[in-house]
């Protein structure tokens, strides 16, 4: 039988010395399989005599199972290790960058015209959009600013022809909306608008929000809270607000709307010009002739009409100290709001 | 209007400093744009009189002066061209000292120097020395009756303030200190002191014959003839130094007369040299082709709705704007006849703009001059006149056309509360009207019925009133409220997909969003415009860069791309959302597009990728995952198309529903190479087409197995991929599930001219599983619809 114990002795040190899990299996074949060595050995048992086969067979199955064990041992460990190897190997640098497109991003304009609206929708307020190409009736004569009418000096207008302009404000929207809906009226109007003017400050075309409240018992003590209500949400901070008295042909009572500087708190900086005051929106209450025109009955309701613009806006939230960024559409700019 | 805050004061007995008047002007409506001080900060100047004048013996161009500061006599070397004895002048004493310009704001000292061998004790002055002008080419001359000794900043009244108002265009009655006065004695609840009128002596009796014949257009002339005025007067040094604080220049005495009545009252008059006037005045619209040459010399052609002041030969002045240079009074004028009148806003409003003018007199018109104020004014102007210059004055000749009637204005007392938000008490309501100067006609405890002064062409209904009350009351005391949140339920149409969601996806697609111009450079716009709408062109564009009004977003981005290559960003992913615009037989089209672009690299050169440049299929790709929100992608076809600015070969409709909704491909080879360009991607496509979303219907799932086959076909390369997998579409049957095109093969076996087409075919049924052999049958019949249709083969 020693012949037996020489070959647990070889098999035992084979399966430790085997090198991976596939040599590991090769040499469980060879010696477990069905054609293996030792189902050789116990296929032969027959060939002994009676009484000494049931110790061989025990020895046999002694042997068998003590390799079945060590060879699970052996694989285990070197399952281990192969798994050790393989994180080992597959080790990343973390670091790199990520695979991804590069980042896009919306313009500065869009970011604050929709602030502005995302706020005014919550108090209620739609959004109403309507031409750029508008006739000189819904820009100036809907808006009592009637032909030669010094106001329409300060709308350097663009003409397309005669009686058709490039609107010089949103207000026409507002006239649109109040022709074909009954009050009341809760609106604001954002889009581009045009005046012929350019230089350091102006830029011939802009973004302005108009908005329109038309109801019943309307006061200028509602326009006020809601305009001081919305700057305070808008630049999130107790801003100071004054109104003083002003002319705009399609509103009376009309209020410039000033607002503590942001820049300096008050205290007078270059950026208000010293007066510690940055003018940001112009409102007042509509005209009754406006109303009436677009054929809304004054006797039952009278409202409030308010216009900001955009960019100035948003040059006082972001810090942008030249108007003409807006429109030169540099991506290191405007990648800046991403 | 810029006036002289002292002035002010002389009117009204205003209890605040210089800063808080300007704040209550601001905040009750009078805007002030500036203020500035009429002269420098400077202590220790005198009135002296020059009493010997030598030359100086080492300079011709320099005088040895002695000079009487009312004390003693000084020796002072000045090289001023108007020195001379008898000349009274500022002088700086020895210890004078002047602030310095500059933020550090030092005094400098005068003192006693050596010029070129000869003593000067302290400095005779100019008005620019003094900060009272610009530049000055001499001493400041004083009036022969100043006093010397008397300290110059008294003497002058130079510790005054030049206020600059920048007055909106309803207040035209704030144009003159009597108005301004007015406005400023309500704010304030203070009486205003006001000259008294004046009656200057009848002495002549000629009269000179004045009719008008636009009555509408004008309410109210004056006429008077001042016979032998003296134009080489001396303005007095009052009424010089109110005119410059005023903002305007000395000219004569009889423009700064006008003038002066044009700041105190806000009346414009003007002058004629009499002798050049003929037969009489009219006032009367320009008659065709009737030409004038105006003061500055400007010619003009009248247009036919401009008020002219005629005499018996034409057109001598543009009423209410400017006086013609033939009648223009110069300095051989001796007798002048002038004119007070009153022209109605709408006669003169725009008429100015049109020629390229703006004056002071036209500036006052457009806004409405009372027309109640001509004989004070004339008065006034004829009074200063025989004071300053001499000659005697004619009787008025007055013209009238149609005086307008005085306007009466109702108001509810209780649409103060419900409009402004605030009680003002009755009492206080009326003081406030009546400081303004409305009269009151009626009055009971409802309401109260005024009338509207002369001057206030502003007011016309209640409203207008609403606003003189809060105006003077003070907006900022009325009070803040928030009672106006929507009651009812907001909407939220879900067809619609906000443009904010379709913006955030292009956002996450790594595109930039850029705001171009609407208006384009007509060129460029060309190489893009389509033929079916003109190019809308502005009338007055700010330049031809900016001369037409975009017909596609994409020209815009091809430049803001331009601009952005040239400062060496390459690889870019642009889109922009606005309206185009085009003229049509119907009209204006305006129609709201989004555009992107695509240029350079699909993804930014990475140590994780090969920097491989994007195609057309990135920009499709990217455009049909917008159409993907919708869940309408099915419905888009992409056609082969060619649009002007695109590469022929690469450029496809885009289809929704077999409606064009817009267009993609390669910008133009041409164009790329012209603008220096990387292959840039272009997609234009109607915002509409998708901003609409279907409201999903949800469908189970199936639970039976999918069974998929490929299939390879060789097809002749003028199919495209689109009109073979209608064919299997249509074959495949009803319960196919999805259709993928797997591969796009040329070359090899494949024979040229033709390409080889994988498609990956899925079926499904909704409650059974499907049999090979059914599958079998749909596909033998889809590869026999595609050999009919395409003449296609099997590809092993």
């Amino acid at each position: 039988m020693s012949d037996l114990d020489e070959l647990a002795a070889t098999s035992l040190a084979a399966v430790e010395e085997s090198a991976d899990e596939k040599s590991l299996e090769a040499l469980r074949v060879r010696l477990l399989g069905r054609k293996g060595v030792l189902t050789g050995h116990l296929k032969n048992l027959g060939a002994l005599p009676a009484e000494q086969r049931p110790a061989a067979g025990q020895q046999i199955n002694l042997i068998k199972n003590r390799l079945q064990e060590a060879i699970e041992l052996r694989r285990l460990a070197l399952e281990r290790e192969s798994l050790d190897s393989r994180l080992q190997a597959e080790k990343i640098d973390v670091s790199l960058p990520g695979r991804r497109r590069a980042s896009g991003g919306l313009h500065p304009v869009t970011i604050t015209l929709d602030r502005i609206t995302r706020i005014f929708r919550a108090a209620g307020y739609d959004v109403a959009e309507g031409p750029e190409i508008e006739d000189e009736y819904h820009n100036f004569e809907a808006l009592n600013i009637p032909e030669n009418h010094p106001a329409r000096a300060m709308h350097d207008t663009f003409y397309v022809e005669p009686g058709t302009v490039l609107r010089t404000h949103t207000s026409p929207v507002q006239v649109h909306v109040m022709e074909k809906g009954e009050p009341p009226f809760r609106m604001i109007c954002p889009g581009r608008v045009y005046r012929c003017d350019s230089d350091l400050t102006h830029t011939p075309m802009f973004h302005q929000v108009e908005g329109l409240l038309v109801d019943r018992n309307v006061s200028m003590a509602d326009m006020k809270g809601t305009i001081v209500s919305f700057l305070r949400a808008f630049f999130e901070e107790a801003v100071d607000v004054r109104f003083r008295p002003s002319y705009f042909p399609f509103t009376e009572p009309s209020a410039e709307v000033d607002m503590t500087c942001v820049a300096c708190g008050g205290k007078g900086c270059r950026i208000c010009r010293h007066t510690g005051w940055l003018e940001v929106m112009g409102c007042g209450m509509v005209h009754p002739r406006v109303l009436e025109m677009s054929g809304v009955d004054t006797a039952a309701y009278n409202g409030f009409a308010f216009g900001l613009g955009v960019e100035r806006l948003a040059m006082l939230r972001y810090q942008v100290g030249d108007l003409r960024m807006f429109f030169e559409n540099d991506v290191r700019f405007l990648g800046q709001f991403n | 209007m810029i006036f002289s805050e002292s002035w002010l004061r002389e009117w009204v007995d205003v209890p605040v400093d210089s800063v808080e008047l300007a704040e209550s002007l601001t905040m009750a409506g009078l805007e002030v744009g500036g203020r500035t001080p009429v002269a420098g900060e400077f202590s220790g100047v005198v009135v002296a009189e020059v009493v010997a004048v030598e030359t100086h013996p080492e300079a011709k161009s320099l005088y040895v002066c002695q000079v009487d500061d009312g004390v003693s006599s000084h020796q002072v070397v000045c090289g001023a061209p108007n020195t001379r004895i008898g000349l009274k002048a500022p002088y700086a004493r020895v210890g004078a000292g002047f602030r310095q310009a500059g933020d550090d704001g030092g005094d400098r000292k005068v003192g006693a120097v050596d010029i070129r061998g000869v003593e000067s004790s302290g400095m005779l002055c100019s008005a620019e020395e003094l900060g009272m002008a610009e530049s000055s080419d001499g001493l400041l001359e004083l009036p022969a009756d100043a006093p010397a000794g008397a300290d110059i900043r008294d003497y002058l009244a130079l510790d005054d303030n030049s206020i600059e108002l920048d007055l909106t265009p309803n207040r035209g009655d704030c144009l003159g200190m009597l108005g301004l006065a007015r406005d400023v004695g309500a704010m304030m609840r203070l009486d205003v002191a006001m000259p008294p009128d004046s009656n200057p002596a009848v002495t002549l009796e000629d009269e000179f014959p004045v009719r008008i014949s636009a009555g509408k257009e004008c309410p109210r002339y004056l006429g008077r003839i001042v016979r032998g005025i003296d134009l080489n007067a001396e303005t007095p040094m009052w009424m010089q130094e109110k005119l410059r604080r005023g903002g305007l220049r000395c000219i004569d005495p009889v423009v700064d007369v006008t003038n002066f009545v044009l700041l105190e009252l806000g009346q414009p008059l003007h002058a004629f040299d009499f002798g050049k006037l003929q037969k009489h005045i009219d006032v009367r619209l320009a008659c065709p082709g009737e030409k004038l040459t105006l003061l500055d010399g400007k010619e003009l052609e009248l247009q036919p709705d401009t008020l002219v002041i005629a005499d018996g030969a034409g057109a001598v002045a543009m009423a209410g704007i400017m006086g013609g240079m033939n009648t223009a009074v110069s300095e051989q004028t001796s007798d002048v006849f002038l004119e007070c009148a009153s022209f109605a806003p709408f006669a003169v409003a725009g008429r100015g703009r049109a020629v390229g003018l703006q004056t002071d007199a036209q500036q006052r018109y457009e806004r409405g001059v009372d027309y109640l104020l001509q004989h004070r004014a004339m008065a006034r102007a004829t009074e200063l006149l025989l004071e300053i210059a001499g000659g005697k004055a004619g009787p008025v000749t007055e013209a009238l056309g149609e005086i307008p009637e005085a306007h009466q204005v109702r108001l509810k007392f209780a649409s103060i509360a419900c409009v402004l938000g605030v009680e003002i008490p009755r009492e206080g309501v009326l003081d406030i009207l009546t400081r303004l100067g409305f009269a009151v006609l009626e009055e009971n405890d409802e309401d109260v019925t005024v009338e509207v002064p002369s001057y206030r062409y502003d007011v016309a209904i209640e409203a207008d009133l609403l606003e003189e009350l809060a105006r003077i009351h003070g907006y900022d005391k009325l009070p803040l409220a928030m009672g106006l949140n929507r009651q009812e339920m907001g909407q939220a149409p879900e067809n619609e997909i906000a443009l904010e969601r379709i913006r955030d996806h292009l956002v996450a697609l790594g595109f930039q969003e850029v705001v171009t111009y609407s208006f384009i450079e007509p060129v460029l716009a060309g190489r893009f415009s389509v033929e079916a709408a003109e190019t809308v062109e502005l009338r007055n564009p700010i330049s031809r860069d900016m001369s037409v009004m975009r017909g596609s977003l994409m020209p815009g981005l091809v430049q803001t791309l331009r601009y952005n290559v040239n400062r060496r960003q390459e690889h870019l992913r642009l889109f922009e959302t606005g309206l185009a615009f085009g003229r049509t037989a119907e009209g204006f089209h305006q129609q709201a597009m989004l555009a992107g672009l695509i240029a350079g690299g699909r993804e930014p050169k990475n140590w994780n990728n090969s920097g491989e440049t994007a195609d057309f299929f990135d920009a499709k790709g990217d455009l049909e995952s917008l159409f993907d929100l919708g869940g309408r992608t099915s419905r888009l076809r992409f056609a082969a198309a060619a649009r002007p600015g695109l590469h022929p070969g690469q450029c496809a409709e885009i289809l929704l529903d077999g409606e064009r909704a817009g267009y993609i491909g390669a910008l133009h080879p041409a164009l790329q190479r012209e603008f220096e360009l990387p292959a840039v991607f272009l997609f234009e496509v109607e915002l509409d087409a998708l901003c609409r979303q279907e409201v999903p219907a949800a469908e189970e799932p199936s639970r039976f197995p999918e069974v998929s086959r490929d299939l390879a076909i060789v097809i002749d390369e003028e199919f495209e991929a689109s009109d073979i997998e209608r064919t299997v579409r249509d074959a495949a049957g009803p319960l196919l599930a999805s259709l993928r095109v797997l591969d796009v093969y040329r070359g090899g076996a494949v024979p040229a001219g033709s390409k080889s087409i994988a498609l990956g075919l899925t079926w499904q049924h909704p409650s059974r599983t499907l049999g090979d052999a059914e599958i079998d049958q749909v596909i033998d019949s889809t590869i026999k619809a595609l050999q009919t249709r395409f003449n296609a083969s099997l590809r092993n």
